[in-house]
Formats: structure tokens, C-alpha cells, sequence
């Protein structure tokens, strides 16, 4: 539990003497990406209420551009795009946090082994994490979905299982560093357990790490997502953001120039990815003091 | 050493993804062999079945581990089975025809990102406070959160469809001679589906190159090379951009997970006849040997790019090698 709370705190960047103020409230980049980030996530709760028509009913006449009563035209099946839009934030939402933040745990898991531990354990997840490193993953999902027929959750955890490894990576060589400081050798020499070292010492200052990382693996998570629905190995009846760009794409929207078909979830992606990165880009600001400071040469 | 060990890293890599290949098939839920044999809807005779199940590496009269060693034995023989989407061509003819493609079109949009982006990277560094500077980041990191696939619609829908500048499928045209001419239509097929994974992947390359160089500029060796008055372009080139480049070359072979995986999709959306349409086609016909072949085919060819910067990067930084 204790871990969870760190992971969600953005704000608990490397203990400092002396804060003055928090500094993500101070920069514009961070609050537009938590903006844009809490419009989804709102958007995502309150979809029932917005959406205009059922998002599947095939009811509407087909491929009519924007208008009053579709703001953002009709599917060639007849479908309210506007409506399929809102409902389908809740999966790409849903799977780029779960998956994300499943990545991210294994990444915590692995990387503080490796980096505490040392040794032969240190090793072996290293060769092991250099391993998924390696190996692209988007092919590997691509043929791990296709074989294993998998549901929402199934991809989520494919997702998770093939993207872990960057934030393995960082966190593991974060820890090396650690686990060498003064005090955290004297907190193992004062006669702390392992654990209390490595929650109360080690990962409180790797937090900022952690929330990068978490915000890395939402960004590939989305985009995977997006990917394998757009290559109709997801569900392709569910509506999410992917799935729609399969159906637009089957349905040759882009050669009957139905160009609010596929735009829209492509920007809703865009967005939301965006969003996560502005906020990515900040944190490297703010905790990254090198990077904040501006000399116009 | 240096090199001996990455090799041999390399080769546990290929073998860990040969050996999920051989167990893919296993853990599907059904026969893989009984949904090949019920998508060809009876095109192959008896004989594609025996195959399929040597392909497979699935064959009920034997153990696990006596199908293990058929499968690689016939892997090593470059018996990679039977696609029934190209039928009767064989799964190695499939590759041999589009791999050449993607290696073409990853290559070209993998070097112009590079050194685009890290000149990119270099100016907004060293240019850090001024207005381009500051928002070039900001630009191709909000960029590389794009889905790849969707930028090649918009660049297709724009530039190919609206605007008929370039054509929206194909790598070649049809009715094309001579040398000059060929190299032509060749560039002109790739420029959009090239261009989309530039866009998309050179944010990395450049924020990892000013974040680097920004480290780099206030090193010691830097202020020195200022102070003593070299010109700026010097100290850029020889004392700056040279230091900070070599953790980004670390960094590639994640990178080019990214880009193998970018370039797939682009490929589909463009109809582009390299791996990643072969692949398509695979997965929407339930072709298993294809996909498992192409996976592996992929993989290698990632394994051999990462080796190759290796020694690349064991010839630009020597002490890697020396211990």
C-alpha cells in the first residue's frame, strides 16, 4: 500500500532541505498535462451522461459529415461517431493506466532486486531484463494476441509482461547508486530490516524515477493498445479509440473521404499521449535541476 | 571481450525467442494445425498437414522434448513452413521478397531521424532560452506520443489522397525501367511512409541529445574550450556533441524496438509490400507460420542491427573494450 501511495505522489521528488514551494504547480507544461490528463479521466466517469446516441446503434443514415445532430458525422455503418468517441475513452483509458501501472510494478520489483540484492540475483534479472529489452515488442504482442485470443484484461497484462524492462533498466542502476549512500548503510547498519531500507530509504528517493517510468509505460500502453485494435486483434465489437480506426480503416473511410471518422480518435490518442508526456517532460525539469536552469547564449 | 560478451548475449536472446516460438503453438487454446487446416478451407492437401505439424513442432507421437529438437533442427535447415496466405509459396520466399523492403525503409527513416534529431538535439542545447530552443522539445515529445499508424492516415489522406502528391500504395511502380528511373519511383513510394516514422521517432533521438548535451556543456573541458576562445562550432562539434552522443547510441536498441514496431503499422497503412504487411496478412488470416516466422525473422534482424552498433560504439568508445 505504502508503495502505491508513492507511486501516485508526483510531488515526492528526491528529499530537498529546504522547498520553498512546489514546483509543480509552477510549471505550465505540468499543469496543462494534469489538465488535459483530468478532462479524460472525467470524460472517461461521466460518458454515459454525455454520449449522444447508443455508440453501436446502426440507426443513423451512413457516412454524413459533422453536423448539429452528429458533431462529428456518422460511421459508414450509421453510427454517431461523437458518441462511440466518449464511450471508447473508458477502455484506452482503462488499459493504458492498468497496464501501465502493472509494468511499472514488475519495473519496481525487478530493478530494486537487481540493484539491492546485487550478486548472481542481480545478474540474472539483468540478462533478463536486457532480454525484453531487446526484443521489439510490438511484434511479440502482435503474435502473443494473436495466438492466445486474448480479452481486455489478457492484453493488458501482454502489454505489461513485454514493456516493463525500460523502467527495470533505470530504476535498477537508481538503486545501485542507493544502495552505496551514507545513509543507507547506516540504516542497514542501525539494524533495519531489508524491507524497511527499501521502502523507507531506497524507494521514497526514486520516486520521481518511478512516476516517469509510470508515465513512459501508460504512453506505450495507449499506443500498444491502439496498435492491436487497429489491427482487429483486440475486441473488435468493444468501442475504444483502436477499435475505431479498425472499423474506419475496413470500411475505406479514408478513400470516401469520411475524414471525421478517423480523425478524431487519432487526436483523442494524440491527446492523451501528449498529455502524459508534457507532464513526462516536466518532471525531468523539476527534478532534473540542469535541465530547469535557462543561460540564453 | 567486450564484443564476445555481447555476442553471446545476443545469441541467448535469439535463442529465448526461438524457444517461445516453439511453445507459442502449445499454448494456444485448440490445434494450431486444426485452425491452419480450417482457414484453407481445404486448398492443401494431407501432405501440408504433416509439414504444418513439423513447421509447429506439434506432433502428438512425441514427447516435448523430442518435438523441440525436430523443430530446431528444421529451423537450422531454414524450414520455416507453409503460408497458406501466399500459397504454395513458401513461409522463407514470403520473407525473402519483403524483408529487403523494410530493411530499405528502416534504414533510411532510422538515419535521416538520427541525424536529424540530434542536430536538432545539438541546437536546442546549445541555444537553451530562446523562444525555437525551448519549444522544439516540447514539440517532438508531445510528436513521438502519436500513434504511427494514425500519422501515416492523416499523411495519406493529405498528401496522398486530397493533394495526389504521392502515391498512397506500393513501393514501385509498375510499368518503370532503367536504373535512374528505378531508383526514382523507389524514393518517391517511400518518401511518405519514410517521412511518418522520421516525424514519430526522431523525438527521441533529440530530447535524449539536449538533455545529454546539456550535462556535457557544463563539464569542466567545456568551459575551458570556451574560455580559451574556440570557436563556437568547434567546442560544439569536437568538445560537446562527441560525449553526449555516446549514451544515445546505448540507447538504440530500444529505440529501434520502437521504430521495428512504428514501421509496421506505417507499412500497413501504406500497403507497402515489406514485412509488416506480410505480417498483417498473417494475422488477419490466422496464418501462424507466417506470424511465428516473421517474429523470428524480425527479431534476428534487430539482434544483428544491435550487434553492429555495438561494434560501432566499441570503435567510438574504446574503453569498453579494455575491460
Amino acid at each position: 500500500m505504502q508503495e502505491a501511495s508513492v507511486v501516485h505522489d508526483p510531488t515526492s521528488s528526491p528529499v530537498k532541505t529546504s522547498k520553498p514551494r512546489n514546483p509543480l504547480w509552477h510549471n505550465t507544461k505540468a499543469l496543462i498535462g494534469l489538465g488535459m490528463i483530468a478532462l479524460f479521466i472525467l470524460v472517461a466517469i461521466i460518458g454515459p451522461w454525455i454520449e449522444r446516441y447508443a455508440p453501436n446503434a446502426e440507426i443513423f443514415i451512413p457516412g454524413q459529415g459533422p453536423s448539429s445532430a452528429h458533431w462529428l458525422g456518422t460511421t459508414a455503418l450509421g453510427q454517431d461517431v461523437w458518441s462511440q468517441l466518449v464511450v471508447g475513452t473508458r477502455v484506452s483509458l482503462l488499459v493504458s493506466f492498468l497496464a501501465g501501472i502493472v509494468a511499472t510494478f514488475i519495473a519496481v520489483l525487478v530493478g530494486i532486486a537487481s540493484g539491492y540484492a546485487g550478486g548472481w540475483i542481480d545478474n540474472i534479472l539483468s540478462i533478463l531484463t536486457n532480454i525484453f529489452l531487446v526484443i521489439p515488442s510490438l511484434p511479440l504482442v502482435i503474435i502473443l494476441s494473436a495466438y492466445l485470443h486474448l480479452g481486455n484484461w489478457g492484453i493488458i497484462f501482454v502489454i505489461a509482461i513485454t514493456s516493463w524492462a525500460w523502467g527495470a533498466r533505470s530504476l535498477r542502476s537508481q538503486a545501485l547508486t542507493l544502495v552505496q549512500r551514507d545513509y543507507v548503510v547506516h540504516a542497514k547498519l542501525a539494524g533495519q530490516a531489508w524491507w524497511q531500507v527499501i521502502f523507507g530509504e531506497i524507494l521514497p528517493n526514486m520516486a520521481s524515477l518511478v512516476v516517469s517510468g509510470l508515465l513512459f509505460a501508460m504512453i506505450n500502453a495507449l499506443l500498444t493498445e491502439a496498435g492491436l485494435d487497429f489491427l482487429g486483434l483486440g475486441n473488435i465489437n468493444a468501442v475504444s479509440w483502436g477499435t475505431m480506426l479498425y472499423w474506419a480503416q475496413n470500411s475505406e473511410a479514408l478513400i470516401n473521404g469520411m475524414w471525421w471518422w478517423f480523425v478524431p480518435p487519432g487526436v483523442a490518442i494524440a491527446a492523451f499521449g501528449a498529455a502524459l508526456s508534457l507532464l513526462n517532460f516536466s518532471l525531468d525539469e523539476i527534478t532534473n535541476p540542469r535541465l530547469r536552469q535557462r543561460k540564453v547564449r | 571481450m567486450f564484443l564476445v560478451k555481447r555476442a553471446s548475449f545476443y545469441l541467448l536472446t535469439f535463442w529465448a525467442a526461438i524457444t517461445l516460438n516453439f511453445f507459442l503453438p502449445h499454448l494456444m487454446p485448440g490445434s494450431a494445425v486444426g485452425a491452419v487446416m480450417a482457414r484453407a478451407h481445404g486448398e492443401m492437401g494431407p501432405g501440408a498437414l504433416h509439414a504444418l505439424e513439423l513447421a509447429f513442432g506439434v506432433n502428438v507421437h512425441q514427447t516435448l522434448l523430442q518435438q523441440y529438437g525436430i523443430y530446431l533442427s528444421h529451423l537450422a535447415h531454414g524450414n520455416l513452413g507453409i503460408s497458406f496466405t501466399y500459397f504454395p509459396e513458401p513461409v522463407s520466399q514470403v520473407i525473402a521478397s519483403t524483408l529487403p523492403w523494410t530493411l530499405f525503409l528502416i534504414g533510411l527513416a532510422t538515419i535521416i531521424s538520427f541525424v536529424v534529431g540530434n542536430l536538432l538535439g545539438i541546437y536546442a542545447a546549445w541555444r537553451r532560452g530562446r523562444p525555437l530552443a525551448s519549444v522544439l522539445p516540447i514539440a517532438f515529445t508531445v510528436m513521438a506520443a502519436m500513434p504511427y499508424f494514425w500519422v501515416a492516415l492523416i499523411f495519406l489522406y493529405v498528401f496522398g489522397f486530397l493533394t495526389g502528391w504521392f502515391p498512397i500504395t506500393h513501393s514501385i511502380g509498375t510499368e518503370v525501367t532503367g536504373i535512374f528511373h528505378r531508383f526514382g519511383s523507389i524514393m518517391y513510394h517511400a518518401t511518405l511512409p519514410a517521412l511518418t516514422i522520421v516525424i514519430t521517432s526522431m523525438g527521441g533521438w533529440m530530447v535524449g541529445m539536449r538533455n545529454n548535451l546539456v550535462s556535457v556543456l557544463s563539464e569542466d573541458y567545456v568551459i575551458l574550450a570556451e574560455m580559451k576562445g574556440l570557436p563556437e562550432r568547434e567546442i560544439v562539434a569536437n568538445y560537446a556533441a562527441r560525449n553526449a552522443l555516446l549514451p544515445a547510441i546505448t540507447g538504440f536498441a530500444m529505440s529501434l524496438g520502437f521504430v521495428v514496431g512504428g514501421a509496421l503499422l506505417t507499412e500497413i497503412v501504406f500497403s507497402y509490400p515489406g514485412i509488416g504487411y506480410a505480417l498483417y496478412q498473417a494475422v488477419t488470416n490466422q496464418d501462424y507460420p507466417l506470424m511465428q516466422a516473421i517474429f523470428l525473422i524480425i527479431v534476428t534482424a534487430v539482434l544483428i542491427a544491435n550487434f553492429l552498433v555495438d561494434l560501432l560504439y566499441s570503435r567510438l568508445d574504446p574503453r569498453v573494450s579494455n575491460d
